[in-house]
Parts: C-alpha cells; structure tokens; sequence
C-alpha cells in the first residue's frame, strides 16, 4: 500500500494569499514561516531519501570497499549488471512478474468491482472481506500461503486441486511453478485494491448513460464496452501505474515465499541487490542495480504521465 | 429509487428472482472464500491442534491455546511490542509533520513553492526498496548528526516520518478550509503557530482519520526498513520475528499461524475500525490521479 498517486498533481490551484488586499512589506520573519513548518519533512527526506539516492548514484562508479578505500571502475559495475547473466535472469523474472501481476489484478479486479457493485447490505460485506487481503502485511500473507502451498498431496491448495483431479503440485518448490506460484499471490493481494478503485470509479459513470443504452437495445456487453469502460480509463491508467511501479521494486514477498529459489527461478532485481549488497558486500554493483532499477521506475512513471497528458490534449 | 436496473454496470435486477438470487449467493460465497479464506484459516487453526501445515483448516475443532502459549515462550510479546512501538511513534512523528508540511503547502505562497511540492512528489519514486543498500550506510552514521541507528528501534521510527501520501492528501485538505478563518483569527492577532494549532488543526480532524489509517498500515506493513536496522531478535518486529519463527526448527507451525495472527489483527482492526475513512483515502488517492 506504500504506493498511493499524489492528489491532482498536476492541476494545484495557486493557494490563496493570505491577505489579498493590503500586500505588506517584505519581512524576513513572515518569509521563513513556510519554511520552518516544511523543514521536518524536508529534513527527512534529505536524509533517508535524497542523500540514499545521491549515495547510490555515487557508489554505483566505485568498487566499494571498507577500510580500503573505494576504488572507482567507472561504468564497470553498470556493464555487469546489462551483461551479467544472473541480473539478466533477475531483469527477466521483474519484468515478468511485473506484468503479470499488474495485469492480472487489474482484470480480475475489474471483474470483482462488477460483480460486487451496488447499495445493498450484503454487498458491502462481500466487499469488506474480498479486501482483507490488501490490508494484511505481506510478511503475514507470505507466510500463510507458503503454508497453503504446502507441497505435499495434503496441502491445502493440493486438497483443493485434488478435487478437482489436477495436481499435487510443488508450487514454490519446484523450478516450474514458483514464479507463478509467486505472481497468484500477488493478484491474490493486489487485485482486491484495484477492485476498490475501480468501484470508485463506478460511482462515477453516468447513470443516465446507462439508461440511454437500454433504450438503444443495447445488450450487457455492449453496455459495459461503449459506456463503462471508455468512463474508467483514467482508472486503469492510473492503476496500471501504481501496480508497475511496485511490480519492479518487488522484494517482501518474494524474499519470505522462496528468497529466489529454488534455483535462482524467482529471483528478482531487488532479492539480488539485496544478496549482493548486504549479505556478499559488493556494495558498488548492488548500487548499480538499484540506480538502473530507480531509472526503469523514473522513465516509466515519466511515460506514464506523458501518455496521460497527450490523450488528455486531445 | 426507480429505474435501479440502470444503477450498475452490470444493470442487476433490484428484486432478483430465485434463480439469480442462488447464482448470485453461489458467486458471493466463493469470492468471499477465495479472498477471506486463507485469513480466516489463519484464524481458526491459530486456535486448533496444529502438527504440520497440512493440517490448516478454516472448520474449528479442538479448541487450544497452546500455539498462543507457545509463541509467548517464543518472544513473541516483546515482538510484537516492538511493533507497537514502532507504528506508535511512526504514526504520530508522521501526522506531525504531514500537517506541519501541508500547512505551509497549502496556506502559504513562497518563492521556491513548486519546486518543494515536486521534490515530495518525487520521492514516491524512491522506496526503501530500491534505496536498500546506500539506506543501510546512511542508518548506520546519518549524516551531520552522526549517530547510529542500526539495532535502535529509532531507526525504524524516524525514516517513516516523512511520508509523500500523507502531505498531499492533507495539502489537499487544508486547501478546502475556508480563507476567512484563518484571516479573522489574524486580526485577532494570533500568528502562525497559534493559528496552525487552533483554528486549521481542529478542522483537519477528519482528514486525521484518513492520514492514520493509511499511516498505520504502511508502517505496519514496513519490511526493507525493519530489516535493514534490526541488528538481533531484541530489535525485530512481528513481521519480521514471522521469517526467524518459520525457519528454527524447534518452533513448530502452531506458533508461526499463532505468531502471524497477531501481526495480522492490527491492522484489520484499525480497517474496519477506520473503514470509512479508509476509502475516502483510496479515492482521494488514486481515482483523482
């Protein structure tokens, strides 16, 4: 849930002065004000944000080593990290999971947001218990579905198969299954959330649009195609950010449900800086993972709004 | 209310006859299963005989408290006091200073205003995730102060006190309160602080609810920070106690389900308890854009 789009951002209404008729004279007192009520906030994010950032871009140019001194290599660490065959495999297993995710809750929960829409009392129950799991911490939704995955014929979601005469399966455990074993529980957390959102955005369409449909003999599936979907697209833009932006620094989940095993299938960008960084010290390449990382969100965040502001233009 | 068939995307009749009534109850009851389930498997079998994890089940039986019993001989009070600890100074060092930062944001107009508003919206993009590694220097020797906050609870409180989403969405509250307010308390003489703290303040109330809901669930959901400051089990948080309970061999699963449990009620409490609040922050959030 870290991850919440700013609040009409680009659109801010200039604040109204505080007194518009009588401009006083330029006091160095009243113009500090502003300043010493955003100071702990900008203290804070100078230190655990900005100055990490700076560190990283700085130490992703030097062979990182303590008591010795750092040593710089210049692009050296950048080149393994492009070229390196574990950091492809990782850059491949983000992107992957990335989009899976991203899509999948997106569509699932669309089709929640339909099928729980509306004023009755039962529905809101529906509601609030389809998205409990968005509010559990991952660690505790980690670690339950690794007991729902429990491998054996016994398991609970191997019962469930069972049932239905497919399986046993060894989810995380095997090379074949875990990244995917990894991206249902992350639809299974994340699709709830994009539901509310897009209920949200339900609200929102216009219901004498609906009513015009009907009359034109419009069928349900045209209805939702011509008047819901096109009302929604803000909607799925701005989902579609949210879930990319966190699909790529993925890291709790994964580093509870498999740490990247079984052999390197789930690992990710960030378990591999992680690994790199804090438990092999090579600080100087876990640095250039995290820039190319911060990069890949920056350029996608950027392309994301781009979009959004041409089509909004037009 | 006439014409509800137009109501919803999916026009659902408002009287349903019994053959939708059942399919629509059939699909409820598997939503709910699928979504809640597992939760609710954690619930009831935290208080059922557990041997292995094959034995998780969402039919009570065998009503014990031993897993609960056994967590506590596994720290898992002061673990969880930790967390207390934790979100309790977070939430409250981040309501200060969103209001105090929103306050300028959203009353003030100052050279260097923009560029402000930018920097915080820029820092959305720089989770503790991908900062890992250069955020772990900086705890260990911050800068300017030097101090050392790794294996001090500290370090986890005052990284969460700055967040991005709780200034804007308290910018954006701020700016509805009305001009006059404040303009009337000035001539009354009262300056900044007074009227920050006794006229803008108690009209933010709602907005609190918003900005501590959402506060509390991203600092109990904090797993990078935690685990870059914790140094020993002494330092850890019910989340990240959960890793080290499944992993010792000698703690059975009984004590993780018991164990996660308890890291799970908080925040479905503070949920329900802040429901209404906690969508008007998903919708002021997201929807707005």
């Amino acid at each position: 849930m870290a991850a919440i789009a700013p609040p009409r951002a680009g659109a801010r209404r200039a604040p109204a002065p505080a007194s518009p008729s009588r401009r006083r004279p330029f006091r160095l007192r009243a113009s500090l004000v502003p300043w010493a009520f955003l100071a702990p906030a900008l203290i804070l994010f100078t230190l655990f944000k900005f100055v990490p950032m700076a560190r990283a871009i700085e130490m992703g140019f030097y062979e990182v080593r303590p008591y010795l001194g750092d040593r710089w290599v210049g692009a050296d660490n950048y080149r393994q990290v492009v070229t390196d065959d574990t950091f492809l495999a990782a850059i491949w297993h983000t992107v992957v999971l990335a989009v899976g995710q991203t899509a999948g809750s997106i569509v699932i929960g669309l089709v929640l947001a339909l099928l729980v829409e509306g004023q009755a009392r039962s529905l809101w129950f529906v509601r609030t218990a389809v998205f409990l799991p968005t509010v559990a911490a991952m660690a505790v939704v980690a670690e339950v579905w690794r007991i729902l995955y429990y491998p054996a014929p016994d398991g609970a979601i191997n019962s469930i198969l069972g049932w239905v005469g497919i399986g046993p399966s060894q989810f995380l455990n095997s090379q074949d299954t875990s990244l995917w074993s990894v991206m249902a529980v992350g639809i299974w957390r994340g699709a709830p959330y994009d539901m509310m959102i897009f209920i949200a955005g339900l609200a929102g369409v216009d219901r004498t649009l609906y009513e015009a449909s009907s009359v034109d003999g419009a069928n349900g599936w045209r209805r939702l195609w011509h008047v819901t979907f096109p009302a929604l697209r803000p909607v799925f833009a701005i989902l579609f950010t949210l879930a990319a932006i966190r699909g790529m620094r993925v890291f709790t989940e994964i580093f509870l449900l498999t740490n990247g095993g079984p052999n390197g299938s789930t690992e990710v960008l960030m378990t591999l800086i992680y690994k790199l960084g804090l438990e092999r010290n090579e600080l100087g390449v876990a640095a250039a993972g995290s820039v190319v990382l911060l990069l890949a969100t920056v350029v996608l965040t950027l392309a994301v709004q781009y979009a959004r502001s041409r089509r909004a233009d037009r | 209310m006439t014409a509800s068939r137009h109501d919803t995307a999916l026009g659902f009749a408002d009287r349903p006859g019994p053959a939708a009534r059942v399919a629509r109850l059939v699909v409820y009851t598997a939503l709910v299963l699928v979504f809640a389930g597992p939760l609710l498997a954690l619930l009831v079998s935290s208080f059922g005989k557990v041997h292995d994890p094959s034995s998780l089940t969402i039919i009570p039986r065998d009503f014990t408290l031993d897993n609960f019993r056994a967590a506590i001989r596994q720290d898992v009070l002061r673990y969880l006091t930790n967390s207390f600890i934790v979100a309790g100074g977070g939430l409250l060092l981040q309501i200060l200073v969103s209001i105090s930062a929103a306050y300028a944001l959203a009353r003030k107009r100052f050279p260097g205003l923009r560029l402000v508003f930018l920097l915080i919206l820029s820092t959305m993009m720089l989770p503790e995730e991908i900062l890992a590694i250069p955020l772990s220097l900086v705890l260990a020797d911050v800068p300017v102060v030097h101090v050392n906050l790794i294996g001090s609870l500290v370090g986890m409180i005052v990284p969460v006190g700055a967040w991005a989403f709780s200034i804007l969405v308290m910018t954006e509250f701020m700016r509805e309160i009305p001009v006059e307010l404040e303009e009337a308390a000035r001539l009354d003489g009262a300056g900044d602080l007074r009227i920050f703290w006794s006229v803008v303040m108690p009209l933010c109330r709602p907005a609190l609810g918003v900005i501590g809901i959402f506060g509390f669930n991203m600092i109990w959901d904090q797993y990078m920070l935690p685990l870059l400051v914790a140094q020993d089990s002494a330092q850890f948080t019910l989340p990240l106690a959960l890793r080290s309970l499944r992993a010792d061999e000698q703690v059975g699963v009984g004590v993780v389900l018991a164990a996660a449990l308890l890291a799970l009620l908080p925040s479905v409490i503070a949920f329900l308890g802040f429901q209404r609040q906690f969508m008007r922050g998903l919708t002021s959030g997201a929807v707005k854009g």
